[in-house]
Order: structure tokens, then C-alpha cells, then sequence
């Protein structure tokens, strides 16, 4: 009855619908980007209306929330941040800086492109996105997730070793502990 | 045999009914948080999505086993202390294992679930999580006193040490505690604005200062477990003062208006307040409530 693919259809998408309206943020806040997060959760924009509230540690956390530039110092918190959630988890690209680097598309230590370490789930564009194009973000990603195809953390389990190879590239003292699901 | 098989499930019946209270209620005060703030606010059932999500995570990592006693042991203590303190007057439906005493007993299983968090704290690890659990017993140091003073005053005044004993000398007499003894029952709801830990006193889950504390490396199961035994735990405290101060309640709907609005003093009061670090908490409850809890004892032992 369990094993029963109807079944299993069926649990899915009651955990997928409590999994879209409830979306607890770790929000990362790595450049400039963090500014735009305060209005959005405030009464203007009031996130919390949509299940979407801020979530302390990495381990309550379902989305990652990178805001703006990543510098290849805090790649590696990132990453290991990343690690330590508990899956089903997701990341949200928020700013142009995550999807090519936006205006320091050629600077010496920052990453570019983030999906090459990190799977991205829904990209926001903008210089800055505006709470309004963070909520749509949100949407999307719900739309996703209600949909099934949020699995970027599958994607990371089954491509690890690019991940990883990648990662490394960019961080040449990698001193950190195993991947623990 | 058959007594206990009504008695066992009528006890999941009272768990259900509590869990779905409980977790009512905290979808209800981050309703009103979010209208005083002037926001829409998520919808009252908001928290039972967040558990349902909680559940259905797919993995859980713990560091050891000595992590499961903390959210175990919180659900044992909200278990038990749901058990023995009787949810309405004439029950039919709600079974309670009540015994001369079992206020004194209560007063210990209410430190119970805390202590087993602090065992399950220290595994994680986390350096949060060990001064979320110092703080928490420290805060709990500081309401303890009020509220006990509170309730050896009401054992002093009534010569009985069991709820069912208090709550039928308020039938008999026809005049609730909270107007027989009112600085008992001051004392208690000071002490009750600690037991529920919102703001002023959320010294010990403050997520922007020390990342949720004691729950800080906890996902998923662990975290479902200790939602949802805080929200049993909330309707049994409710639950107790209704029984202590109230005069208990005859059917569900007069426990729920009298719950509710028990409840709404540490809701109202935290949206007016900021967090008090640990020591100012401390000293506020060795203060006022502490006077009105000596108040308490002088009117038990004198009049």
C-alpha cells in the first residue's frame, strides 16, 4: 500500500504543497543584495503572508538565500553552509551578480557564475531586485517545488565530483569536513 | 481491561485535542503579531503547514544519540504533564491520572523537559545551543520562585495539594481563586509571562542574537518533535491556570474562551516589549513577582 506508486503520488503532493507554503529562508547575506530582504519581510511587502519567514540556522533552513556577489572567501562558508541543510533544500540566485557577475564581471576575486558551484533553483534578476521581484522569485520557486522540479539538491548528490572540482578551482586551501547529508 | 483501553484512547484523544489547541493558538499570536504590525499576516493554520513541512523532510542529522533525549524528553514532559492535569470539570471524554499531589509532582515534570534539552544541547555541540540552555536555566530560576510561592500559598490556604482538591473548593465555594486569592494569582501570571518565553523574556530562543539557541542544530524531526510539544505544552499550561484560578471549565467551548484569553497576556505583552538580557530578566522576576508571591503566603498563612 505504501510502495503503491498512486500512493506515493498522492504523499508527494501533500508534501510538496506544505513544502511550497512554507518556505523558511536562510538569507545569506554576502553583498548588497541583504538590503532588499528587510522591506520584503516588513509590513510593506510582508513576505510572511506567502509561508515565507527567516529561518536562524542552516539546519531549519529550506532555501539559501545568496544575495548579490560572492567573493572566493566566502564561497567556502557558502558551501559549507549549503551542506549542512537538510534536504529537500533549495537556492535562490538573487542580483545579476550571481548569474554572470554583474558589474564585477571582471573582478579578480569574485565568482561569476554561482550555478557551476552551486545549484541554483531560481534565479532573480536585477541590479537591485526590487521586493516586488524577490516575491515573484518566491513565487517561482513555489511553482516549482508544487511542481517537482525543484531538485537541485539531487542534481548536487548525483554531480558531486564536477561540483566539486569546480569548488576547488576557486578554493585552493579546501580544509573542510566530509559532506554529511 | 476495558478501563484501559478508554483510558488509553482517551489520552490520544486529549493529545490530539491539545496538539490541535495549542498549535491553533500559535498560529493565532503570529496573526496578531503580524495585524499590530500592520501586515496580513499568514493564515491561523500557518503552524500546522510548518510541522507537516517539518515532517516531511527528507533527512535529519543528529551528532550522537544523546540528541534525540532533547526533543524526547521535551514531548515526554508535555505528555505527561498533559495527563495529569484535568482538561475539563466532569470529564467523560478526558481521561486524567490525577493523585493527591500531583501539583508538588507537576512542579517537578515542569523542569523535566528543559533539563533533557540541556543533555541534548551539549551533544550538538554548537556553542548557541550551550548558551541558550544557560540562559534557559537561569530564566527559569528566576520565574520558578514567583510561581511556586503562588501555589504553596494556594496549598497553604486550601490544605490539599491536587488540582482536582483546588478545583473543588472553587465549586464549593462558587468564587474563583483569582478573587479569593488574587496576589497568587498575580504571582502566577507574572511567573506565566517566563514559562512561555515570548518577548520580553525570549532570552533563550533570540534568533538574531544566539541563532534559536538550544534548537539551533536541530532540523527537520528533531525540530517537528519540539514544535509540536511546545504547543501541547502551551495548552496544558493554559489548561492549569483555568484549573487553578478559573474554576476550571464544564465543555470545551468555556476552556477555550478562558484559555484564550489567558493567553492573550504574554501575546499582547510581547508585542509592547523588546528582549531583556538574561540578568534584567532575572531581576524582574525576583522583583514584583516575587512581592506579590510573599503577598500570597502572608494572606495564605494570616487569613
Amino acid at each position: 500500500m505504501i510502495n503503491d506508486k498512486n500512493s506515493q503520488k498522492i504523499v508527494d503532493i501533500i508534501q510538496n504543497w506544505a513544502r511550497k507554503h512554507s518556505i523558511w529562508v536562510l538569507g545569506y547575506g554576502t553583498g548588497c543584495g541583504a538590503i532588499e530582504i528587510p522591506p520584503t519581510m516588513t509590513s510593506r511587502y510582508d513576505a510572511e503572508r506567502l509561508g515565507v519567514r527567516g529561518a536562524a540556522t542552516p539546519r531549519q533552513a529550506d532555501v539559501l538565500l545568496i544575495t548579490g556577489y560572492l567573493t572566493t572567501k566566502t564561497l567556502k562558508r557558502v558551501i559549507r553552509v549549503y551542506e549542512q541543510m537538510q534536504d529537500p533544500k533549495y537556492v535562490i540566485g538573487f542580483g545579476s551578480c550571481t548569474i554572470n557577475g554583474g558589474m564585477y564581471y571582471d573582478s579578480y576575486n569574485t565568482i561569476k557564475v554561482l550555478d557551476k558551484y552551486l545549484p541554483v533553483d531560481v534565479y532573480i534578476n536585477g541590479c537591485m531586485p526590487r521586493p516586488e521581484a524577490v516575491l515573484s522569485g518566491f513565487g517561482q520557486l513555489q511553482k516549482r517545488i508544487a511542481e517537482g522540479r525543484a531538485d537541485g539538491a539531487k542534481q548536487y548528490k548525483e554531480n558531486l565530483e564536477w561540483y566539486r572540482a569546480n569548488q576547488k578551482k576557486i578554493i585552493p586551501n579546501w580544509v573542510m569536513p566530509e559532506y554529511n547529508w | 481491561m476495558e478501563e484501559v483501553l478508554y483510558n488509553v484512547l482517551g489520552a490520544i484523544a486529549t493529545f490530539l485535542v491539545a496538539f490541535v489547541v495549542g498549535m491553533t493558538y500559535g498560529g493565532l499570536n503570529r496573526k496578531i503579531t503580524a495585524r499590530v504590525q500592520n501586515r496580513k499576516g499568514p493564515p491561523f493554520y500557518q503552524n500546522f503547514i510548518d510541522t507537516l513541512k517539518l515532517a516531511s523532510k527528507k533527512s535529519a542529522i543528529h551528532h550522537g544519540v544523546m540528541q534525540h533525549f532533547g526533543p524526547a524528553f521535551l514531548m515526554v514532559t508535555s505528555v505527561m504533564s498533559l495527563l495529569i492535569v484535568p482538561v475539563l470539570t466532569h470529564n467523560q471524554w478526558f481521561p486524567n491520572l490525577n493523585f493527591h499531589g500531583d501539583l508538588i509532582f507537576l512542579l517537578y515534570i515542569m523542569v523535566f523537559g528543559p533539563l533533557g534539552m540541556a543533555l541534548g544541547a551539549g551533544q550538538t555541540g554548537n556553542p548557541n545551543s550551550a548558551i541558550g540552555i544557560t540562559r534557559g536555566l537561569s530564566q527559569m530560576v528566576g520565574y520558578e520562585i514567583p510561581w511556586v510561592l503562588a501555589l504553596v500559598a494556594l496549598m497553604i490556604q486550601y490544605h490539599t495539594t491536587s488540582i482536582v482538591g483546588l478545583m473543588a473548593v472553587q465549586a464549593q465555594s462558587g468564587t474563583w481563586l483569582m478573587f479569593s486569592s488574587p496576589f497568587a494569582f498575580i504571582a502566577a501570571v507574572m511567573a506565566m509571562l517566563g514559562m512561555f518565553s515570548y518577548s520580553p523574556f525570549d532570552v533563550v530562543i533570540a534568533p538574531a542574537e544566539i541563532a534559536s539557541g538550544p534548537a539551533s542544530e536541530n532540523g527537520g524531526k528533531y525540530l517537528f518533535t519540539m514544535m509540536s510539544s511546545g504547543s501541547v505544552f502551551a495548552f496544558v499550561k493554559l489548561t492549569l491556570y483555568v484549573d487553578l484560578f478559573m474554576g476550571g471549565a464544564d465543555n470545551i467551548v468555556i476552556l477555550l474562551v478562558k484559555t484564550f484569553a489567558l493567553y492573550m497576556i504574554p501575546v499582547l505583552y510581547s508585542l509592547t516589549t523588546v528582549r531583556y538580557r538574561t540578568e534584567q530578566s532575572i531581576r524582574w522576576f525576583w522583583g514584583w513577582p516575587s512581592f506579590f508571591g510573599l503577598l500570597a503566603i502572608l494572606q495564605a498563612v494570616i487569613f
